[in-house]
């Protein structure tokens, strides 16, 4: 059996399928987490996946992060529990304030669907400890809101405590520009593709993993990032076995 | 000073004719409800009354159609107890109007054909036709048009994984908007839409009704309209995606538990055509509860709430003991669901105002204000046998004394072949359609093996080694001279374009766009166009499984272009052996599968060019069948490494996109036998380019051989140029009149080719400098 990792569902989640379906390659076991319910049922790890939580009508995430399940997510983020959000679950996360800046409409202000190269900044976290080498990893994005946005001072605070995750950057590794380059999908700020918290156990990235899962999909190079989430999850509750009651689980 | 109003019957849309049809069926004058009613039903958008006995010649049937036309979706079975549903529709008269809604509302209804017969919809395809990219009300419609397929489809996440952008003059009144949907299904879950089962109850579930939409298929789509009419914009529907997502999951739940009996979606004329067609196909009729349908305003008239074409709702047939459970999917979707009648076994539709009790009775003191038989509605709607009537001018030869056409003569002109082949590649139709499909969530389900971009799209299908290849396709330009000539091309070519990636063509979906049938050359177009839809279709042994007829496709002054817009749908047994067109690797032979012939009529050059040629190239359907089964035996044998037919822009376009998408060039050699233009830029039909390595050659001459198809050797590929020398007969006739040599006919950097490929469209549409 497997680690067993939470998918949360909101009415309006569309990757909910296609991030089980990339999980259950990495070797998890994953369990979809209905959004009304405060229970994460002692899932070893969260995953928030891409949709348009809501229908996001107002603003991506702002109405998912009053959910109850969210409520159980920051519970169990606050007891040190790996949470990883992808696209919108990167917005919701951001909205919740459980990892920082904030995630504003692309700068051409277009929707765009398109494969990037990403880099990861370290590989000792919980989300790229699998990647192996410094390499660029290819996988598409699809948002149209993900250009990512702090004030300079936490993003020189961001970068001193090593809280990037993720760079864009152009096809020769190079971190990608802020605007004008093809490479920065969206014009986020210092190329950031995905963020860590503080604690470094919540994680927010635009690119999507769980469509680069397989090789006859164009790219295989997201698998390792959810390989790692679901390896640091099973060393955190032993083997891959019960996991530890969470603090969601008591809300 | 005032006039007399008109009866409401003409008000309706209805003619007089039509009226007496009605006071026949109904051995009574109707009232004004039922006149409603029928004025939607007998629209041309829901009776199909001009074009039915056209579409009854079609070949519809086959081994694997478990649903064919007449359902809400075509069906065919896959393997593996699987089974895919693919359906196609336009929404070009919304999409005028209101090019963001119109665009969005067409991707939300035929993604709910596709769901209502029990399938997860996985893929969408939008072909779009506009008028002068350089205009401004066309940029301002292409830029609504794309946002509201991409802004419907990526929030439902269903990807927009192909389909086509066509600027062609004829359309700058009247864009058309065609949206392809394609789902998959377990052969043991598929749904009807059918009410059978008197005492059933009939469900309405989804979203609340309101006035979005009144009379949008009567109004919008079933008539001619002049420019800009804001009077019609309430006619418009608006969609909510959000909304349509909960829907599909909600219905597939329903559907995979066994709680339903049918099961429709409402789209053109609402809840009035979601009854009676449920209980046409059944034999049954339906009792409605007109109080209980749940309402997003105050003081509806009857009418309105009969014929209201509010997005994203659904009827499902209930046994009375599975209510509970659907009302309980419904509420954890967060879906208003309400019981809004009762399945009887009188035939008839009847509108009950004042409620039924909890029996099925009808309330002391309720009123039945409308009863008509569902047939009269449905499938015994009047049909018509228009007149047909050719153009008084068409395929003109040149007159007597005059020169030939000048694009006959390309090099002859002065004209550099390696210009022009730059300047089509960059072309507004040919360039690269990287702007549109960006907006486009293409990957999400993580089926998506090919995308947009580049030929046919693949789709993986989960749990299977199978994969579907899907494509769009439509020579309208052609179908201008000859629209039999035209709809059959745009068969050969859009399964010729699943072919080419080594998959078997398995059915077609088709949109016919057309003008006023009323006017007999409008109809004969029409006429033409679908009996070369079914010779073509016969010929290549695939059923048409359903699709759609959009007429009154005109604008002040003008009419589309005849538009038999055609949808394939491929199955591959074993996705690892499917080809891309991209050259892979360098040193591969290129060669030439099929005989180039004569005719520039209708063709990208001659729309470049111009000049006076009309005649389009032959289609010899026997030779089609052979090309297409000798590139799928070449590559189910291993024997290619790339393959790419050869269509819009012809041989030259077909090799300079190979390359640029390979990142690779290479060294070709032409046979001219005619004229270089035509050897260039032809786009005569069953044609294919491939690549193989030096090894197999052989294998393929034997195998077309086999097949009578002809093969010849092009070049080889490799570096960062592509040349093409031009030799044979033709070539050098009169090169000294060009003041060049012609035999290094084309000689341009890889480089420059995809800038002009990347670039073109964009800068066409003014949103790049």
């Amino acid at each position: 059996m497997g680690v067993r990792v939470g998918v949360v569902v909101f009415p309006g989640s569309n990757c909910e399928q296609d991030t089980t379906w990339g999980l259950r390659l990495a070797g998890a076991e994953p369990v979809e987490l209905w959004h009304e319910s405060a229970d994460l049922g002692g899932v070893a790890a969260v995953v928030l996946p891409g949709g348009f939580a809501y229908g996001d009508y107002l603003r991506a995430g702002v109405i998912a992060r009053f959910s109850p399940v969210m409520r159980a997510v920051a519970a169990f983020a606050a007891e040190g529990g790996l949470v990883l959000g992808i696209c919108n679950g990167f917005q919701v996360l951001a909205e919740a304030g459980l990892v920082p800046g904030a995630l504003l409409r692309n700068r051409g202000l277009r929707f765009v669907c398109r494969e990037v190269a990403i880099a990861p900044e370290r590989l000792d976290t919980p989300f790229t400890r699998l990647v192996g080498e410094d390499r660029p990893l290819r996988m598409p994005v699809a948002h149209g809101e993900g250009c990512y946005y702090a004030d300079a001072e936490t993003l020189d605070a961001l970068e001193r405590d090593g809280q990037i995750l993720f760079r864009y950057v152009r096809p020769d590794g190079t971190p990608a520009g802020e605007t004008d380059d093809p490479a920065n999908p969206n014009g986020s700020l210092r190329a950031i593709a995905g963020v860590m918290n503080a604690a470094g156990n919540v994680a927010g990235l635009m690119p999507h993993p769980e469509r680069a899962a397989e090789a006859i999909l164009g790219s295989a190079d997201g698998l390792p990032i959810l390989r790692s989430l679901v390896a640091a999850a099973g060393e955190r509750t032993g083997a891959g076995g019960a996991a530890r009651v969470s603090a969601g689980a008591t809300a | 000073m005032s006039t007399p109003p008109a009866p409401l019957h003409r008000t309706l849309g209805l003619t007089d004719e039509e009226l007496t049809a009605i006071e026949a069926k109904l051995g009574r004058a109707p009232n004004d409800l039922e006149l409603a009613m029928f004025s939607v039903m007998w629209s041309e958008h829901c009776s199909y009354k001009s074009s039915r006995p056209l579409l009854a010649t079609l070949p519809t049937g086959g081994d694997d159609v478990v649903a064919g036309p007449g359902e809400n979706a075509g069906v065919q079975r896959i393997g593996d107890g699987l089974a895919v549903a693919f359906k196609m529709e336009s929404h070009n008269h919304p999409s005028a109007v209101e090019p963001y809604q119109g665009a969005a509302t067409g991707v939300g209804g035929i993604l709910r054909d596709i769901f209502a017969m029990g399938a997860r919809p996985i893929a969408v395809l939008d072909a779009l036709r506009f008028g002068d990219p350089h205009d401004a009300r066309t940029r301002h419609l292409v830029n609504g048009v794309v946002g509201g397929v991409g802004g419907y489809g990526n929030c439902v996440g269903v990807p927009t994984v192909g389909g086509e952008l066509v600027f062609d003059p004829s359309y700058q009144g009247n864009p058309l908007v065609n949206v392809m949907a394609i789902g998959i299904v377990r052969e043991d879950r598929i749904m009807r839409a059918a009410a059978p089962g008197p005492g059933n109850l009939v469900v309405l579930y989804g979203s609340t009704t309101g006035r979005d939409g009144i009379g949008g298929a009567s109004v919008l789509a079933s008539a001619t309209f002049g420019d800009q009419d804001p009077s019609k914009r309430p006619a418009v529907q608006v969609g909510d995606p959000f909304a349509e997502k909960l829907l599909i999951e909600a219905t597939l739940e329903i559907i995979d538990r066994g709680l339903a009996v049918g099961v429709q979606d409402l789209g053109a004329a609402g809840i009035t055509c979601g009854v009676a067609e449920m209980a046409d196909r059944a034999g049954t009729g339906i009792l409605v509860d007109l109080d209980a349908i749940p309402r997003r305003e105050p003081g509806m008239a009857p009418f309105e709430v009969m014929i209201s074409e509010s997005q994203e709702r659904m009827v499902a047939i209930v046994r009375p003991d599975r209510y509970g459970a659907i009302a309980e999917v419904c509420a954890r979707w967060g879906l208003p669901c309400a019981v809004i009648g009762r399945v009887t076994a009188d035939g008839d539709i009847a509108i009950l105002e004042g409620g039924l009790d909890a029996a099925g009775r009808p309330n002391p003191g309720a009123r039945e204000i409308a009863r008509v038989p569902a047939r009269a509605l449905a499938s015994e709607a009047i049909v018509f046998e228009r007149l047909a009537a050719p153009p008084a001018r068409r395929r003109a030869a040149p007159a007597p004394g005059l020169p030939p056409a000048p694009s006959e003569l390309l090099p002859e002109r002065g004209m550099d072949p390696g210009a022009v082949l730059l300047g089509l590649f960059g072309s507004p139709n040919l360039a690269s359609r990287r702007w549109v499909y960006e907006q486009y969530d293409h990957h999400v389900g993580t089926n998506t093996v090919a995308g947009p971009g580049r030929g046919a799209a693949v789709l993986r299908v989960k749990g299977t080694r199978r994969a579907l290849v899907a494509t769009t396709d439509c020579d309208q330009a052609v179908a201008a001279l000859d629209p039999y000539l035209g709809a059959a091309l745009s068969v050969a070519e859009a399964t010729r374009n699943v072919s080419v990636t080594g998959a078997r063509p398995l059915g077609v979906t088709n949109c016919l766009n057309f003008g006023d049938p009323t006017r007999p050359e409008a109809f004969w177009q029409l006429r033409e166009a679908v009996r070369g839809l079914g010779d073509a279709c016969r010929a290549l042994g695939i059923p048409v499984t359903g699709g759609n007829v959009s007429l009154y496709n005109e604008a002040p002054g003008s009419a589309i272009a005849p538009t038999p817009e055609i949808g394939v749908v491929g199955l591959a047994d074993d996705v690892d052996t499917l080809v891309g067109p991209a050259f892979v690797g360098d040193g591969d032979l290129v060669l030439l599968a099929g005989e180039t012939r004569p005719g520039l009529g209708g063709s990208a050059y001659a729309a470049l060019a111009g000049g006076g040629d009309d005649d389009p190239p032959t289609l010899d359907l026997a030779r089609e069948v052979a090309l297409q089964a000798f590139v799928r035996d070449a590559i189910a044998a291993r024997l290619v490494t790339a393959a790419q037919d050869v269509s819009g822009g012809g041989l030259a376009i077909a090799i300079a996109e190979m390359a640029t998408w390979g990142g690779r060039g290479g060294r070709f050699r032409v046979a001219v036998a005619g004229s270089p233009a035509v050897a260039l830029f032809g786009e005569s039909p069953s044609r294919a380019v491939l690549s193989a390595g030096p090894d197999a050659v052989e294998a393929l001459r034997t195998l077309a051989a086999a097949r009578d198809v002809p093969l010849a050797e092009l070049g080889i590929t490799g570096g960062d140029r592509l040349v093409i020398d031009l030799a044979g007969e033709g070539a050098t006739g009169a090169a000294e009149a060009r003041g060049a040599r012609v035999a290094d006919a084309v000689d341009l950097a890889l480089a420059d080719l995809r800038h002009a490929w990347e670039h073109g469209l964009p800068r066409a549409l003014g949103v790049e400098a």
